[in-house]
């Protein structure tokens, strides 16, 4: 018998083993922080943060125009807050779809889940919840930062206006209901944003297990679903077709989830080439519930194939 | 009562057939799945895991059906698979309290038993930096403390001394026979190296192409083969002669001569030869069946 201290024999585990609800959640924070690079080196943290920081910045540009300048009108509207940065989303996509979506696959460690309590619909749960509540982050918190700047200036905004000197007019200005109207639909489409581009991304990514390719693969689907969806709406505006142009919006992400806003859910049309109808924006939210369906049955059937 | 058993597990890929009607019980304790690579071991392994249904027949895991119980097997069973699988860029600490969150262990505890289990399989101060910098010895011991960590009745263990020298071979060899004995776990180890197993195991099952060849307690395939081996220093073919002559079974082998004990007499018949030849005897012994003489048979 060794006399060291350190020495003491194995001890059986007699504790709580928690459910799987539980373990879930464990895998989807897990999946969250490595997201955000926590846990992790300082590299590991840089795109991510700064991609957040950059997105943050015209919500703080907003709110300090509107308590300076006393400019009631917003920057850009909530609802457009997504559409209108998408470049700094679709990096946050192509840079950090990988490490959710293929990493345990590159490492060929998902079959030490699966011999545990954690199947592949814990998998893909987790990875989807994760990225989408990031992308939710990313965009719903300088929403809430301008709506929330907006109450707190709304007073003084309206002091201004009274005063006149070219501020317009008191009606122009929102009321808290109407704003917070405003506000929610705008956090819905910034859901819906979420959820289509995580399941999209997270899907390519899962069928790239190089890292460098999904990256590639996910910026190369952005660029080019967006550039031919701009020439084929160019060329059909030339020839006065309204309808396929707006129709056309369905086929790149970013403009699918603004349609189903505009047409659905109040927001600006102004930023969109050719405006949606209903029809189309009930079409395009068949459309984003058929993507996050499809993507998440694929990633389901990736995964499965990963752990046997 | 059998920790495992099967009946006619029979396993068909597309033109292959990896179990064919495989009936076999697995006694606590530690077990050796013996078998050429591709014989099937990891494929049983898979199935009893519940992660891969047969073709058919069926299996029972601590009690549980393999088909309608295999979230249950999998709370109560370790797995440390034949491949590569740690991620390169996280610390063994970092990784082994995650596996055992996954395994349904609360934070602090699934942190002690970490650290527990990592000193018991002999990782110290290397813990806290990336698995990417290990050796090979190293990797297989997080491998293994990942299949510990929860505690599990059983463990798979999927051909453990895979790639390392004959040091890391010894030293894994010697865990196995702790976590057995020790711990008091039980473990279905594979392996295509016979020899190594008899060294750890109680008990071996052997497969060849799928199909059970023999599954029995190791003492019994090191029994003794009714042989016993003479050595004498020089004079080996004179000894031979001489015994033959007086009606004995005798083979050459080697250095040594292996006779047949026909009764209590052989060994006077041996001596009295060995007297009269004038021989210096070096050895006189029970041969003993090799385990890996059940392939050459």
């Amino acid at each position: 018998m060794s006399t060291a201290i350190h020495d003491i024999g194995y001890r059986h585990y007699d504790g709580p083993r928690l459910g799987r609800g539980q373990t879930l959640r464990a895998l989807y924070t897990h999946n969250l922080r490595a997201l955000f690079g926590l846990g992790r080196g300082a590299k590991a943290k840089i795109i991510p943060f700064a991609l957040a920081a950059f997105l943050l910045l015209p919500a703080l540009a907003d709110v300090a125009i509107k308590a300076i300048v006393k400019e009631a009108q917003f920057l850009i509207p909530m609802a457009a807050y997504g559409y209108g940065f998408q470049p700094l989303i679709a990096i946050f996509l192509a840079a950090l779809a990988p490490v959710v979506a293929s990493r345990e696959i590159r490492y060929r460690s998902v079959p030490l889940y699966f011999s545990r309590p954690v199947g592949p619909w814990d998998f893909v749960a987790a990875k989807f919840g994760a990225f989408a509540t990031a992308l939710v982050l990313l965009v719903g918190v300088p929403v809430t930062v301008m709506y929330v700047g907006f109450l707190l200036t709304r007073s003084s905004l309206i002091e201004a206006a009274q005063q006149g000197g070219g501020f317009g007019s008191v009606e122009d200005i929102p009321t808290v209901a109407g704003i917070t109207g405003d506000w929610a639909l705008a956090l819905l489409g910034v859901v819906l944003l979420a959820l289509v581009l995580s399941s999209f991304a997270l899907l390519v990514a899962a069928f790239t297990p190089r890292r460098g390719f999904g990256v590639a693969a996910v910026i190369a689907l952005y660029l080019i679903s967006n550039v031919v969806v701009g020439i084929v709406q160019g060329i059909s505006q030339d020839r006065g077709a309204w309808d396929v142009a707006a129709w056309m919006n369905l086929f790149t992400p970013f403009n699918l989830v603004y349609s189903v806003q505009v047409a659905l859910f109040d927001a600006e049309s102004e930023p969109l080439i050719a405006v949606p109808d209903t029809a189309m924006g009930l079409t395009g939210l068949l459309l984003c519930v058929l993507v996050v369906a499809g993507s998440l049955a694929a990633l389901h059937a990736r995964y499965r194939k990963a752990g046997a | 009562m059998p920790i495992i058993s099967t009946r006619d597990l029979t396993m068909r890929f597309p033109g292959v057939t990896a179990l064919e009607s495989l009936s076999v019980t697995v006694e606590p304790g530690v077990t050796g799945l013996v078998g050429a690579n591709g014989a099937g071991k990891s494929t049983l392994i898979k199935i009893l895991l519940g992660l891969q249904p047969p073709t058919s027949g069926g299996a029972e895991v601590l009690g549980n059906d393999i088909t309608t119980g295999g979230a249950e097997i999998r709370r109560r069973v370790g797995f440390m698979p034949e491949y590569e699988c740690l991620p390169p860029d996280v610390s063994a600490t970092e990784f082994v309290v995650h596996m055992a969150r996954m395994s349904g262990l609360p934070a602090s505890a699934a942190r002690e038993r970490a650290a527990d289990v990592l000193r018991h399989v002999g990782l110290y101060e290397e813990r806290y930096r990336p698995i990417g910098g290990y050796s090979t010895g190293m990797r297989q011991k997080v491998k293994l403390a990942q299949a510990l960590v929860h505690d599990p009745q059983l463990v798979f263990l999927d051909e453990p001394t895979n790639g390392l020298d004959p040091r890391g071979r010894d030293e894994m060899l010697d865990l196995i026979r702790r976590v057995g004995a020790e711990f008091g776990i039980s473990v279905l180890v594979t392996s295509h190296l016979l020899g190594e197993l008899e060294r750890v195991c109680d008990h071996v099952v052997i497969i060849d192409g799928g199909r059970l060849l023999r599954s029995s307690a190791v003492a019994s395939f090191t029994e003794a083969s009714g042989n016993l081996v003479v050595e004498v220093e020089e004079g080996r073919d004179a000894l031979g002669a001489h015994l033959a002559e007086r009606g004995l079974t005798v083979q050459a082998e080697g250095r040594t001569l292996v006779v047949r004990i026909d009764g209590e007499t052989t060994f006077d018949i041996i001596r009295d030869g060995v007297v009269d030849l004038d021989l210096a005897l070096i050895r006189m012994e029970q041969a003993r069946h090799h385990i890996e003489e059940v392939f050459q048979r």
